[in-house]
């Protein structure tokens, strides 16, 4: 199904929805996607709905054809009361959800592989590695190739492969970008992988898609999607701020600490492979509530 | 002394909880004084607390399931109103009660009131329908009814007493690690379940010894109603899975106890195997409740279309495709952990291919309206409106076994919504048909149609007025388990939801007035013939309350429906066909406090273990082995119930039959 098709059909959905929808399609995050997986995951996800439209619509009326005709106080109805086998119904019941799961098994097969999260974006620009650490309850940006970091905010060029790798430092969390497509899960001690894309500069909401906790609600942050020179000019700019903080290894240890709805920050340097000593858990792990009420709204920058 | 358990476990300071906490002493209370004065103490423990009929069981379990729906919807009624307000706020539910409210929410809609529903379905009507007299272990049948009250009972206690989980319905690690969650919520959780979960367990084993060896003569497989083969695939699983459950959730109290590591971060733990653990658990879980729903809308469907259920042999292979089938799909639950193509797709094509048993069944049903006639009964009007709901909650969830379209709606609302849509459409949806279809087989009297009709279009359109809401922001990226978000276009929704949500509760009020009305014009409401909705099966052969021994003198079964055919040719004739039976003496089992006072002595173990007071665990568990071998000990099981007894019984419920055919015949009834 074309591109088109799936608009067509995505506009035909929103119609659906439209008694009880105010808003347009522009806000379901999900079916206006502005990179290639999520364009890639809607196909699929539109696709798929159609398939089994075209058999559950007609289905639910057939139900309520059939409930209401034959009610018992119809006088036209014809009935045979003993209709209890027919080998050719049996046939057909069995075949038509048989043959949508045939589709929808294919489409699964096929969409399984060129949509698996680890596997790289086709693009003759070289990838721009992004590690993250979700903490609690924040999100760490590590860029190993600028040698910056930030926190609860994500600065990328639009345009050009994002290679994310992924862990935890304390419970499992979901980095999760609505509009630019594929979730996955970070856990201690485990590396996931992640290919995204934004096609457009933007600012995309991004979100911990998995209950972590006190702090869970607020573990939303921002994808900055700028254009290449821009995204250079930022890493530049943020490396040479003499004022900014590095994030060495007693800087971690502070991440540790549990703190709710941290403002966006970032370092201008972190130590080599971080993230290796992360995963490979020489670094420890988050140590979870502490004895005292829990901070809030404090920024790790102004402790600096 | 208490081990950790001190004054500060009582949540003096939070109104909410405390005054809820309040309530549910005063109403306890006030209860068992009120029993207690009247004299009906002697009553209670004679024909229910004591009691082994698995009809009794099952009214109790049936009646666990309906005071807990009402504590499981306060909970949703507190989560939909904190969305609806938690805009760019924060609402009137701080997140460490909010954690709590979502978690108990879960835990106790799926353990203690949709398993409790199924089950005392289960239980009341298989013996009925086998046509014999009991099940096959009527005291584990006891004991297995009180353990899961236990469960119920700890988990609320956890309000009034301490805490519960904030970790959600299923407590992944590390979060519920002691790292992570030091207090004793988790503990409540785990400790509840864990004895509720025993208790499912010899129900399960007991469902299925009695399906499998106990039918009345020439009851073979193939002539069992369906209801019979869905608790049979559905006890199977639970044979199958709960022990599952069982060890999982041992080898989280190991670590959170005892210091071990199979979860945690730390020393090697991998908490990835829990969620594969837990969710070969849940997967089948999820079967266990709907398949016994699916037999309720089997025998409801045929008895309203007045037919036989069509295609009867593609229901029961459809029935067992799924029992199998849902043991090989659980990693659908966590796509998004990074598994890799190949499983992710096998895992997806699996989860598809119980749509085509499950589609098999909805046209089953379809057929089986098609050239019938069909009565818009309450309970026919919630199996209509099931196979509407589910249609739609069937079709979301194979979107969902799309790892693609998975990745994007994971944890979602839209999951959230799709989950509710399977378990409100199917499984509560059975168990209201079931409670409203069995309710005069149990007492011998009909609910109030108009009430249960009102409560009908109240939950239906209640629930698309809560759920299509929650699908809606699903697509638009938000969450589940929020406590509050900034996010604009999220918010109509969630108010949508509210309204929703505050129509379910007047269906739930309706059907409190239901109960209530009925109860009190019971005596206009009687049905002398103990067969009120022309039934097919042999429930519906004895009178209604049935007596203890549910048949006078067991059936032979001489063809599928042998119930029907002796009616049609008793209609026909004017007058009933079988010749008074030769009455002899039964033998049945004796009442039994062993379950009662397993349970009292398990309710301590499990308080006593949550809360460290090692003294206490070791002094009950050494009452509860005393409670075993007195029972290991006993020598008369059975009391006889005298020839002439059985056949007064069965006298009345014969001339009130012949009446009927006679009024009939006269043209009394249409």
């Amino acid at each position: 199904m074309g591109i088109r098709a799936n608009r067509c059909l995505s506009v035909s959905l929103c119609a659906l929805l439209v008694p009880f929808a105010l808003a347009g399609c522009e806000q379901l995050a999900v079916l206006s996607p502005a990179g290639p997986i999520g364009s890639a995951n809607r196909t699929i996800l539109l696709d798929a709905l159609a398939i089994m439209l075209a058999i559950v619509v007609p289905t639910l009326l057939a139900i309520l054809a059939v409930a209401w005709w034959f009610r018992a106080s119809n006088t036209h109805a014809r009935r045979s009361l003993t209709l209890t086998y027919s080998g050719r119904i049996e046939l057909i019941i069995w075949s038509i959800p048989a043959l949508v799961v045939f589709f929808l098994g294919g489409i699964a097969w096929i969409g399984s592989h060129l949509l698996d999260p680890a596997r790289p974006l086709p693009s003759s620009t070289k990838p721009l590695e992004i590690e993250v650490v979700s903490l609690d309850w924040k999100w760490l940006f590590i860029y190993p190739e600028q040698g910056v970091a930030s926190v609860n905010e994500v600065v990328a060029p639009a345009g050009v492969p994002l290679h994310f790798q992924l862990t935890s430092a304390s419970v499992f969390n979901v980095f999760f970008v609505p509009r630019l497509g594929s979730e996955i899960y970070s856990m201690y001690g485990m590396v996931t992988q992640l290919n995204l894309q934004a096609d457009r500069p933007g600012i995309y909401h991004g979100l911990g898609a998995h209950f972590s906790g006190e702090g869970f609600s607020d573990m939303a942050f921002d994808l900055r999607a700028v254009t290449p020179e821009e995204f250079s000019a930022w890493a530049s700019a943020t490396s040479a701020s003499a004022s900014g903080p590095v994030l060495d290894e007693a800087a971690y240890r502070k991440l540790l600490v549990q703190t709710q709805n941290l403002k966006p920050y970032s370092y201008r340097a972190v130590a080599r492979d971080l993230f290796g000593d992360i995963v490979s858990q020489r670094l420890p792990a988050g140590e979870g509530p502490p004895t005292g009420p829990i901070t809030t709204a404090v920024s790790a920058q102004q402790e600096n | 002394m208490f081990g950790k358990l001190t004054w500060q476990a009582i949540p003096f300071d939070q109104p909410i909880p405390l005054a809820a906490g309040a309530f549910v002493v005063f109403v306890i209370v006030g209860g068992v004084a009120w029993v207690w004065i009247k004299g009906y103490v002697p009553y209670l423990w004679r024909e229910w607390i004591t009691s082994v009929d698995h009809k009794h069981i099952g009214i109790m379990y049936c009646l666990l399931a309906l005071v807990m729906l009402l504590r499981g919807f306060s909970d949703a009624i507190m989560m939909r109103s904190q969305q609806a307000l938690a805009f760019h706020a924060g609402g009137y539910l701080p997140p460490e009660h909010y954690d709590q409210i979502f978690s108990a929410h879960g835990t106790i809609m799926i353990f203690f009131v949709a398993m409790p529903f199924v089950i005392g379905l289960m239980n009341f009507v298989v013996p009925l329908q086998l046509g014999v007299r009991d099940v096959a272990f009527p005291t584990l049948n006891s004991t297995g009814f009180w353990l899961t009250a236990v469960g119920a009972l700890l988990v609320n206690l956890s309000l009034v007493v301490g805490e519960f989980a904030r970790t959600g319905w299923l407590p992944y690690p590390p979060l519920s690690e002691l790292t992570y969650s030091p207090g004793v919520g988790v503990d409540y959780y785990l400790w509840g379940i864990e004895i509720s979960g025993i208790g499912t367990l010899m129900t399960g084993i007991n469902m299925v010894t009695t399906i499998l060896k106990m039918r009345a003569p020439g009851m073979n497989y193939m002539r069992m109603p369906v209801f019979c083969w869905t608790s049979l695939a559905s006890s199977l699983m639970i044979v199958a899975a709960f022990p599952v459950l069982t060890a999982t959730l041992a080898m989280l109290l190991l670590d959170r106890y005892l210091d071990f590591h199979f979860f945690t971060n730390a020393a090697g733990g991998n908490a990835m195997m829990f969620m594969n653990l837990i969710w070969a658990w849940g997967h089948p879980e999820v079967y266990i409740l709907v398949l016994p729903a699916f037999g309720v809308y089997s025998e409801v469907v045929a008895t309203f279309s007045g037919k036989p259920l069509f295609g009867y042999r593609s229901m029961v292979i459809a029935t067992m495709a799924i029992c199998i089938l849902s043991l090989t799909v659980w990693l659908h639950h966590f796509f998004t952990m990074g598994a890799g193509a190949d499983v992710n797709a096998v895992f997806g094509i699996a989860s598809m291919l119980i749509a085509i048993p499950t589609g098999v069944k909805i046209y089953n049903w379809l057929f089986t309206m098609y050239r019938g006639r069909v009565r818009f009964t309450s309970p026919m009007l919630w199996a209509i409106g099931f196979m509407v709901t589910f249609v739609i909650g069937g079709m979301t969830g194979v979107l969902l076994a799309e790892p693609p379209a998975d990745f994007m709606l994971h944890n979602s609302l839209f999951l959230v919504a799709h989950f509710h849509n399977v378990i409100i459409g199917g499984v509560l949806f059975g168990a209201f048909a079931g409670y409203t279809y069995w309710f005069p087989k149990a007492f011998g009297f009909t609910l109030d149609e108009r009430l249960g009709k009102a409560a009908f279009w109240c939950w239906f359109f209640g629930f698309y007025g809560a759920f299509v809401p929650l699908y809606i922001v699903g697509l638009e990226g938000m969450t589940r388990r929020m406590q509050h978000y900034d996010r604009p276009e999220w918010h109509p929704w969630m108010l949508v939801a509210m309204v929703g949500a505050l129509l379910i509760l007047l269906g739930i009020a309706l059907q409190v007035a239901q109960l209530t009305v009925s109860i009190r014009s019971r005596d206009k409401r009687r049905e002398p013939t103990g067969d009120p909705w022309d039934g097919r099966s042999l429930e519906w052969s004895t009178s209604s309350p049935p007596p203890v021994f549910n048949f006078a003198v067991l059936p032979t079964i001489t063809d599928d429906e042998t119930y029907w055919s002796v009616k049609q040719q008793a209609r026909e004739q004017k007058r009933l066909i079988t010749p008074e039976p030769h009455y002899e003496p039964i033998e049945m089992p004796r009442n039994s406090p062993v379950g009662f006072v397993t349970a009292f002595f398990a309710t301590f173990t499990g308080f006593a273990l949550i809360w460290h007071i090692w003294w206490l665990v070791v002094l009950v568990l050494i009452c509860a082995y005393a409670t075993f071998v007195v029972f290991a000990w006993r020598d008369v099981t059975e009391f006889e119930i005298p020839a002439d007894e059985v056949a007064r019984i069965d006298r009345a419920n014969r001339q009130a039959r012949a009446d009927q055919l006679r009024e009939v015949a006269s043209g009394a009834h249409p």
